[in-house]
């Protein structure tokens, strides 16, 4: 079923040179998530919840049963799940709104070295603004992160701790359950940023426990322009709503409002309706095809890769061990720049990542400009990485 | 796009005007927060007269390349020839077609220097 799976996305019977290699950027979307969206702005268009018509009603309901995909996909119940515009957007909401869950005496703010500045920088605002401390958990030389000293960072004074699930520059799979005991041990509150995971790894956010959850359909075979939150109801309860004004309002006078329940309470104005529907097609996408099928496929693809750049000269890779890798691998050529190696790819029609994927802190660690960053999908092949060494040793050539 | 003919190669192996002055008049450094490309641009000015030109730091082969040309390019010229470079003469140093993605590296040497001269 891998084999025939090209053929879901028209961008390639459209672009059939192309050889895609960024969907850690955003993934592309298969017909079938095409289709339920033109589908529901040609057919089924209307605002939801309080349209007494049937056309709004039927919008309501498909609205609701994507909420309910969605909790089902990452086992959490529905009312736990809120629609937002991406992963990044769900962290700027905890991030604005979690004060007053922080207990009195804890003032210390847990990440690590290999965030996204998406899951950095709305953090380290937080504590410019209460004067907390933030720290780190350190990588080690594997690209891991450092399980010892994050022991030893957690204490009670901690706040919260807020990490990625699978780095976007690395691939590595974080052990987030050992991090979200640790955290729990010192009543600190957790944040998963899983931007990176839903399409390689299985979520189950009451297996993981975690508080708080955030990912995006655009990289998930879903749209852009909507991602989700996931929080514990009774932590969500206590939380104030990030936005105001329609749809998440009981009544209002000119003086005063009062805000209805959670997940509603902070979904104000207009939603993305044809993104949450794209979403839930995604979803079923994935389970059609089953994520055990998908994971098989990467790991054995990014086992081939690996080994594959291993035989290039010059080549240092940034990757943990492959079965650490969910598929997403950064490397550099020795006094070549990323970015002319991106550029004389796209040549040869390969699309990769150059820079510094948005960790600049982490490159600067790393002591270096930026990297190339490739990263694997269910419509990627042996074939599509073969030509990716071929162009790779062309890139030496023209540099030689 | 051939963006990587032999000129831009060579220079980028042999960058012309890489180094560090002594006792420079006037210096400016700047990056490109997209990828990583940083120059420092360092002149030593004379009677209104770019007398020596030199550039450091590290980047991509169009960023490099551009900054080898143009340093090139300075010496000699009064500040106020230099000041009215603008993106087009960059272009036509570099003789290559720039996507728009590489514009910015293309020009991060112009925009160094601008910082340096801004300075009188």
């Amino acid at each position: 079923m891998i084999q025939n799976i090209k053929s879901n996305f028209p961008i390639f019977t459209n672009n059939p040179d192309l050889i895609y290699l960024d969907s850690a950027a955003t993934s592309q979307r298969p017909k079938q998530v095409i289709k339920a969206i033109t589908k529901f702005y040609e057919k089924e268009n209307a605002n939801i919840h309080r349209g007494i018509y049937s056309l709004s009603e039927e919008a309501t309901q498909k609205y609701n049963q994507a909420r309910k995909t969605t909790a089902n996909f990452i086992n959490s119940n529905e009312n736990e799940i809120i629609f937002t515009k991406n992963t990044t957007e769900s962290i700027n909401l905890i991030a604005n709104t979690i004060q007053p869950l922080i207990k009195k005496g804890k003032d210390e703010i847990l990440l690590t070295e290999m965030e996204h500045h998406s899951n950095l920088v709305p953090w380290q605002q937080l504590a410019r603004k209460h004067n907390f401390k933030l720290k780190s958990i350190p990588i080690t030389e594997n690209y891991e992160l450092d399980y010892e000293k994050a022991k030893e960072l957690i204490n009670e004074k901690t706040a919260l701790v807020s990490f990625t699930y699978i780095s976007n520059v690395f691939g590595t799979i974080n052990n987030a359950k050992q991090l979200i005991n640790l955290a729990k041990e010192k009543g600190a509150i957790t944040i998963i940023d899983a931007a990176q995971s839903p399409s390689h790894i299985k979520i189950d956010v009451k297996d993981l426990d975690t508080d708080f959850l955030a990912f995006s359909a655009h990289k998930l075979y879903g749209p852009l322009g909507i991602g989700i939150l996931y929080g514990k109801k009774q932590l969500l309860d206590q939380l104030a709503p990030f936005q105001f004004g329609g749809g998440m309002i009981n009544k209002v006078t000119y003086e005063d409002s009062t805000f209805i329940e959670t997940p509603e309470k902070f979904e104000a104005g207009t939603q993305n309706i044809p993104g949450a529907i794209g979403l839930a097609k995604a979803i079923n996408f994935i389970q059609e095809i089953g994520l055990e099928n998908i994971k098989d496929h990467e790991n054995e693809l990014t086992n081939y890769t690996l080994n594959k750049l291993k035989e290039i000269e010059n080549l240092t890779l940034y990757s943990p061990s492959p079965e650490k890798n969910a598929g997403v691998i950064s490397f550099t050529l020795k006094n070549i720049h990323p970015h002319d190696i991106a550029e004389i790819l796209n040549d040869n029609n390969i699309a990769i990542r150059a820079g510094h994927h948005c960790c600049m802190p982490l490159m600067n660690l790393l002591n270096i400009p930026g990297t190339c960053r490739i990263s694997l999908a269910i419509f990627n092949t042996k074939e599509d990485i073969d030509k990716l060494i071929e162009a790779l040793k062309k890139v030496q050539e023209v540099f030689r | 796009m051939n963006m990587y003919t032999e000129i831009i190669l060579d220079l980028y192996k042999n960058p012309l005007n890489k180094g560090q002055l002594e006792n420079p008049t006037h210096e400016s450094e700047r990056n490109n927060p997209l990828c990583g490309d940083e120059i420092k641009i360092q002149l030593i000015v004379e009677n209104n007269k770019i007398k020596e030109a030199k550039f450091s730091g590290q980047g991509c082969a169009i960023s490099q390349a551009s900054a080898s040309l143009l340093t090139d390019k300075l010496k000699n010229l009064t500040t106020q020839e230099a000041k009215s470079l603008n993106q087009q003469a960059i272009l036509d140093l570099l003789h290559i077609p720039i996507s728009p993605g590489r514009l910015k590296c293309a020009l991060l040497s112009l925009d160094t220097l601008k910082g340096a001269l801004g300075k009188e």
